[in-house]
């Protein structure tokens, strides 16, 4: 083997570690609004961002019957409204279940639980139980191939630069807007903010409601991944919850941080290991880190 | 038959002449003349000994298959395709002149629900067969209950093999059936040397490998495994395993990987650039069901290995596609499986109309050497075994997400669940 192509599937793994980072990342960030800064423990996350990847698969098929010469173009409309659809769902959600169910966490999470098992049932009636998959423009697909022996994958890069935009809206949404300081203030100290006259109801419901939307996204966006079927939700959930978990619940930097860690352990060792030695080496580093670290990665100092 | 048309009073009407032609046709050596209505010929006290739900005009079969969860999106094929039979086999007048009627039970993709199921299907229901189970763990939970209970199974699905039951009759294929033919023809049509061999990480795909690396490396002698690799279900990140791949160059990668997975399997490869074009990739695991998720724009030039593909072209199959499009919508697909499941009550029928019985003990004594020329894939016949004999097949992935057949085994190839030198 030339020392060019080992240069090349040096930069193809790294590539696929930065391509897992940013898959992981938009799992877990609308959890982590939800999880880290609210406490509601939301098993039904999942099913919101399988919602967001029905909403891409309904677009695709509309779009490919009423408006095929617009086949190139439906893809960013349906990301906006795979948002919207899935906020909406966030916001009736909350104001029918979550909002009750505050002070008793563990409910929240048979209640949630209860409702992404409902969730996959009405999948499965609307959209059937096979997996589906939409048509992706052209421009999606395939590679990008700088030179010869090396291929970019196109879905990659198009998550990427999804998860770098999402990322950057929600940092700056969190820290530079009044939204923000108000979902700051209520996970500080909720009395107090509640004293100096922030709606800390209102800003809930928001909050949960932006978090949906979020997870929606990243639905819409595993779409160029893989398939969607009534019980993809339950595929992501479990690493959702690692992520935001390791990355320290409360701090929307440990999720980037634990994302990025996780991301290139697994992606390393499945390059050297087999699939499954890689999975578990990666969870026993976990685990041991977090019997180190119980907060996490990062912990955000709040007053308890 | 001649003489025998004779006997038939002149009086009888056509429906009746019929289904005495019917019997006559299945079994002459039960013949009584003096037939004067229906189920004479075969009445309720002869044909069902071991009380069954069988009457004078009715027959009760159970269908077991997951509904709900996430096998259905594989199982809902075969409750079609059995069902489609049904109808058609009740349409022609039933069986010794009794209709077919259903239970439908949900083994709602939990495999202790399954055996709980086919427990009611048989002791409460007294069903004469079940048509059912999709997975091997699904028919290893149920295999216990069909042989203490004395049930009879069809049984649908391509499978590892390393089973045999007196209790079961598998119309799919054993893991042989489907994999050296395919890897023999491999070696020969693409001069192929080295593989490169993917599965998920369950028995079906790590038993069907270790058969294909046995034939590659030590009985076939066809070359050398350059790989292999096993994932988690429902894993969706193969990025680094395809890199692996690059490095490794193999000229074949022979693929198992199931479910969701296989969807995001193929939609990276031809994002990493590794297309039909460049690449030769040979699967069992991906048939017209799959190709709905997969798409034929990500599967296009890859090859699948199976006994039957929906455009095969032949007369038995042009009316078994048009029946079920008719029955199930103009958008439906027809896999592996859906065929292999429309077989069983078709080979029920035969079995049962030899032995002139529906006791399990004599149709199961009945069904080795019954052959069904009517069979969507072509012929196939029962073997003491109690799996089909059938040809093995390989087709190309086109873009519009069909399959064109490019192989047939010449001959019909026989099952052998238990290959000598393969374990």
């Amino acid at each position: 083997m030339s020392f060019d192509e080992i240069y090349n599937i040096a930069l193809m793994q790294g590539f696929a570690g930065l391509s897992l980072f940013s898959v992981l990342l938009l799992m877990g960030l609308g959890l982590a609004i939800i999880f880290g800064q609210m406490g509601v423990i939301n098993m039904a996350h999942g099913e919101f961002m399988t919602i967001g990847a029905y909403t891409i698969f309904l677009f695709s098929s509309l779009t490919e019957t009423y408006a095929p010469g617009l086949m190139q173009a439906y893809f960013p409309v349906a990301i906006v409204f795979a948002f919207l659809i899935a906020f909406g769902f966030g916001w009736l959600t909350e104001w029918a279940l979550i909002r009750h169910l505050y002070k008793r966490p563990l409910d929240t999470l048979l209640a949630t639980w209860g409702l992404s098992l409902g969730m996959q049932q009405v999948f499965r009636s609307t959209f059937g139980p096979k997996e589906v998959s939409p048509t992706l423009p052209d421009w999606l697909m395939g590679s990008w191939a700088p030179s010869e022996g090396l291929d970019i994958p196109i879905n990659g890069l198009f998550v990427l630069a999804l998860t770098a935009l999402v990322t950057g809206g929600v940092l700056l949404a969190l820290y530079k807007s009044r939204w923000g300081l108000r979902v700051r203030a209520t996970v500080a100290n909720r009395p107090m903010a509640n004293a100096t006259g922030i709606n800390t109801k209102r800003t809930d419901r928001l909050t949960f409601a932006i978090g949906c939307g979020i997870a929606g996204v990243a639905g819409a966006a595993f779409t160029t991944i893989g398939s969607t079927g009534p019980t993809s939700g339950s595929l992501y959930i479990v690493d959702a919850f690692l992520v935001v978990t390791f990355g320290g619940a409360a701090s929307l930097l440990g999720t980037v941080a634990s994302a990025f860690g996780i991301a290139q352990t697994q992606s390393i060792s499945e390059f050297f290991l087999t699939g499954s030695m890689a999975k578990v080496l990666t969870l026993l580093l976990i685990v041991t880190i977090l019997m180190i670290r119980p907060q996490g990665l990062f912990a955000s100092k709040i007053r308890r | 038959m001649a003489d025998k048309k004779d006997t038939i009073p002149a009086t009888l009407t056509d429906e009746q002449r019929r289904k005495v032609l019917l019997g006559m046709a299945a079994a002459p050596a039960l013949m009584v003349p003096g037939v004067s209505f229906g189920n004479a010929q075969f009445p309720t006290a002869k044909v069902n000994t071991t009380k069954l739900a069988v009457t004078d005009t009715e027959v009760i079969v159970g269908q077991l298959h997951s509904a709900t969860g996430t096998m259905a999106i594989s199982e809902t094929g075969s409750i079609q395709a059995e069902q489609l039979a049904i109808d058609q086999i009740n349409a022609m007048g039933g069986i010794l002149g009794r209709k077919i009627k259903v239970i439908k039970e949900d083994g709602a993709s939990d495999w202790p629900t399954f055996a709980e199921k086919s427990k009611k299907l048989l002791v409460n229901d007294r069903v004469a067969c079940v048509f059912g189970c999709w997975t091997s763990a699904s028919r290893k939970a149920v295999l216990p209950v069909f042989e203490k209970e004395n049930g009879l199974l069809y049984y649908p699905t391509f499978y590892e093999g390393l089973e045999q039951s007196k209790n079961v009759i598998y119309t799919g294929q054993e893991a042989t059936q489907q994999i050296i033919w395919g890897l023999d023809w491999a070696a020969k049509e693409k001069s192929a040397k080295t593989y490169f061999l993917v599965g998920s990480d369950y028995i079906w795909p790590r038993t069907s490998m270790k058969i294909a690396r046995k034939h590659i490396e030590t009985v076939g002698k066809l070359g050398k495994v350059v790989g292999e690799e096993y994932y988690p279900l429902g894993h969706t990140n193969f990025n680094s395993l395809i890199n692996k791949i690059k490095v490794a160059k193999p000229d074949v990668i022979f693929v198992t990987v199931v479910g969701g997975s296989n969807v995001a399997f193929y939609k990276q490869l031809k994002a990493a650039g590794i297309t039909g074009a460049k690449q030769f990739l040979l699967t069992l695991s991906v048939t017209e069901d799959e190709m709905l998720g997969v798409g034929g724009e990500n599967f296009a030039g890859f090859y699948s290995s199976m006994k039957y593909f929906q455009t095969l072209d032949n007369p038995n199959n042009k009316a078994f596609v048009e029946a079920f499009k008719k029955a199930y919508g103009p958008k439906s697909v027809i896999g592996d499986v859906t065929q292999a499941g429309y077989l069983g009550p078709w080979l029920w029928k035969a079995a049962v109309e030899k032995a002139g019985s529906f006791d399990v003990d004599k149709v199961v004594a009945a069904s080795p050497g019954i052959e069904l020329k009517t069979a969507p894939e072509g012929y196939v016949k029962v073997h003491e075994n109690h799996h089909l004999w059938s040809k093995a097949r390989i087709a190309q992935g086109q873009p519009d997400g069909t399959f064109k057949v490019v192989a047939e085994s010449a001959d019909l190839i026989e099952p052998n669940p238990f290959p000598k030198g393969y374990q």
